[in-house]
């Protein structure tokens, strides 16, 4: 295990005993295992994954920083720069496209007058496409991270309330 | 109606908790197993049952774990594929969201079959609610003592674990998985050597889906016998099947393998019928990497036959005039769909989610998009149409894991049967169905 001492740590600080529990699911030197929870994890509070952090990550599981960059830019969760407080993540794929999500995404393209990848000026929203969320009978269907909560069967009027309710709790 | 095994309980109030699961039954395969049968004999019954991977693959189950290198002295692991991402399959995600405890007594069971210690269910990260749901169960599995340290007294130990993935569905094949669980990219190993010799860490391992596992209990409480007395020939017992589309009531179901297709589609019990009164244009029965059937092949059989939701049936005609019961994704299109507007957006899923080790899947996959696109946007050629057939076999049986094959198929099916709707579109872009989508496609010439 890591040598650093917690002092060193800026974006594991308050992740460590989770981490440290994380690490304990897998055999004595297998800790990479524990690479993409604990990439979550610091995804979680820090909102994106920056080169600092993933260095952080790195020297925690002895691992070079390569590998962990490797990894976190293979999986599309994983954000490298930043995003939205609210990332609204559309799925783009066949079954939802075939009840109505292209127009929905456009719609809410011209709502929040960004395109795709990009972050509203407030910082607010940023828009992203996800290949399949595995709720095709209930689509079309966005998620909404940091949370990564669903909401399903979804049409404009609902899109709107979704949205107004965000903004209404920043 | 047909039999409820996995979901006979999934409407009772309470029955994500482990208290009401074990009112109706839950866990009582646990203590059969441990306390009255050896793990050979739960693999035996597994074996008798018929039961046969519910991935996609439909691989045999008892075999599959038959496998298992027993003699090797390394760790034995289990591992739940749990990456549920096959556009149009969503049953693995309903089951584990419904009734998270028959997952995770089936991995109690199957485990000890396999005399596994240590077991991981790999989640795709997307369903991090999927991931707390199977983390608060599993943290009540262990209070009531059906996992840790000497299970119900029986000197069985096992430690159960949720790994959430990273959002890349190519962990959904399983040796991509396990490098994923082993914190690398998710590129797929070369096989041989087969998991059942050398899977995570290098040790003997079993990956099965979802639906799989939580099969297991009934089978160990039934027998192996009464499980493969449901269903139709080979194709035994019950299937979950996600249906989607443009079908009246979408939705995960159990049915009886051997339930005719039409049946399915039109029956209120289950799709009840195309959306708006529309006819039905086409099927793809088994998630989209498997081939699409227009109305006719997919309600009967070449030889006239009523097609059957069952691996056989669905695959009669081999891919000339069948298809693949694949994960049970069933995805209806009306006669309003688009077949090159949808085959596009297949493609161009196949294309992102390719993880680019194999150059004939990294290239084809896009160039198919590329093809399809411009098709679709009014600019394609005649020559286009036999151009994808060609890139299409280029990529079949040429890549280290099946993704090159999940994206040939469907291209090679759609241009099949729907030969006339890309001619259509390239003498005449203004007959694209899903025109209403981009109306000045036709303006791009």
């Amino acid at each position: 295990m890591s040598t650093a001492t917690e002092s060193n740590y800026k974006f594991l600080k308050d992740l460590l005993k989770e981490a440290g529990e994380i690490v304990q699911r897998y055999p004595e030197g297998r800790q990479k295992s524990a690479l993409l929870p604990i990439l979550h994890l610091v995804q979680a509070r820090e909102g994106w994954l920056s080169a600092e952090a993933m260095d952080e990550v790195a020297q925690f599981l002895n691992l070079q920083s390569i590998e962990v960059y490797e990894v976190a830019s293979f999986y599309t969760m994983f954000h490298l720069k930043p995003v939205g407080k609210y990332v609204l993540e559309f799925c783009r794929t066949g079954p939802c496209c075939l009840v109505g999500a292209e127009s929905l995404l456009q719609y809410v393209q011209d709502k929040l007058n960004i395109g795709i990848g990009e972050t509203t000026s407030d910082g607010l929203f940023t828009i992203k496409t996800v290949e399949c969320l595995a709720s095709c009978g209930t689509g079309p269907v966005l998620q909404i991270g940091p949370e990564y909560k669903y909401y399903e069967n979804l049409n404009k009027e609902k899109l709107d309330q979704i949205i107004e309710s965000l903004r209404s709790k920043s | 109606m047909s039999k409820k095994l996995l979901l006979e309980h999934v409407d009772k109030e309470g029955i994500q908790y482990i208290d009401t699961y074990i009112k109706f039954g839950g866990y009582a395969s646990v203590t059969k197993a441990l306390k009255s049968l050896s793990p050979d004999q739960v693999v035996e019954e597994v074996k008798t049952s018929g039961l046969r991977g519910r991935g996609g693959a439909g691989f045999p189950t008892g075999m599959k774990w038959s496998f298992l290198d027993k003699k090797s002295d390394k760790p034995k692991y289990l591992v739940c594929n749990a990456d549920e991402s096959e556009p149009g399959t969503f049953k693995d995600r309903y089951l584990m969201e419904k009734i998270p405890h028959l997952l995770i007594e089936g991995m109690i069971v199957s485990s000890f079959a396999l005399n596994a210690n240590t077991s991981y269910i790999y989640v795709r990260g997307e369903m991090m609610y999927v991931i707390k749901i199977l983390e608060r169960a599993i943290a009540e599995a262990y209070s009531k003592g059906y996992l840790g340290k000497n299970i119900m007294g029986s000197g069985y130990d096992l430690n159960l674990y949720v790994q959430p993935g990273g959002g890349a569905y190519i962990c959904g094949e399983e040796t991509a998985l396990l490098e994923s669980l082993e914190g690398k990219r998710g590129n797929p190993r070369n096989k041989p050597p087969f998991p059942a010799v050398w899977g995570l860490y290098g040790c003997p391992t079993v990956v099965n889906n979802v639906e799989t596992i939580a099969a297991v209990p009934w089978i160990v409480n039934q027998g192996g016998a009464a499980y493969a007395a449901i269903g139709v020939g080979k194709s035994t017992g019950t299937k979950l099947i996600s249906a989607c589309g443009n079908i009246n009531n979408p939705g995960v179901y159990e049915i009886e393998l051997g339930l005719p297709v039409e049946e399915f589609i039109y029956s209120d019990n289950y799709c009840g019928g195309i959306t708006n009164s529309r006819e039905l244009k086409a099927v793809v029965p088994g998630g989209s990497s498997v081939p699409i059937l227009p109305k006719d092949l997919i309600l009967k059989t070449a030889a006239g036959d009523s097609r059957l939701m069952s691996y056989e049936s669905l695959a009669e005609g081999g891919f000339v005039s069948g298809s693949m019961l694949g994960s049970g994704g069933f995805i209806v299109f009306d006669d309003q769909a688009c077949i090159v507007r949808n085959l596009w957006n297949f493609t161009r899923f196949y294309h992102h989610e390719s993880c680019g080790q194999c150059s004939p899947c990294r290239e084809g996959t896009g160039w198919m998009e590329k093809v399809l696109h411009r098709i679709e946007y009014g600019h394609g050629k005649m020559t286009d149409i036999d151009l994808l057939v060609d890139v299409a076999k280029n990529i079949e049986g040429k890549t280290i894991c099946p993704l090159g094959d999940a994206a040939a198929w469907p291209v090679a099916s759609a241009i099949r049967h729907f030969r006339s709707e890309f001619e259509d579109h390239v003498r005449n872009p203004d007959s694209c169905l899903a025109k209403h989508l981009h109306g000045d496609f036709a303006l791009a010439h």
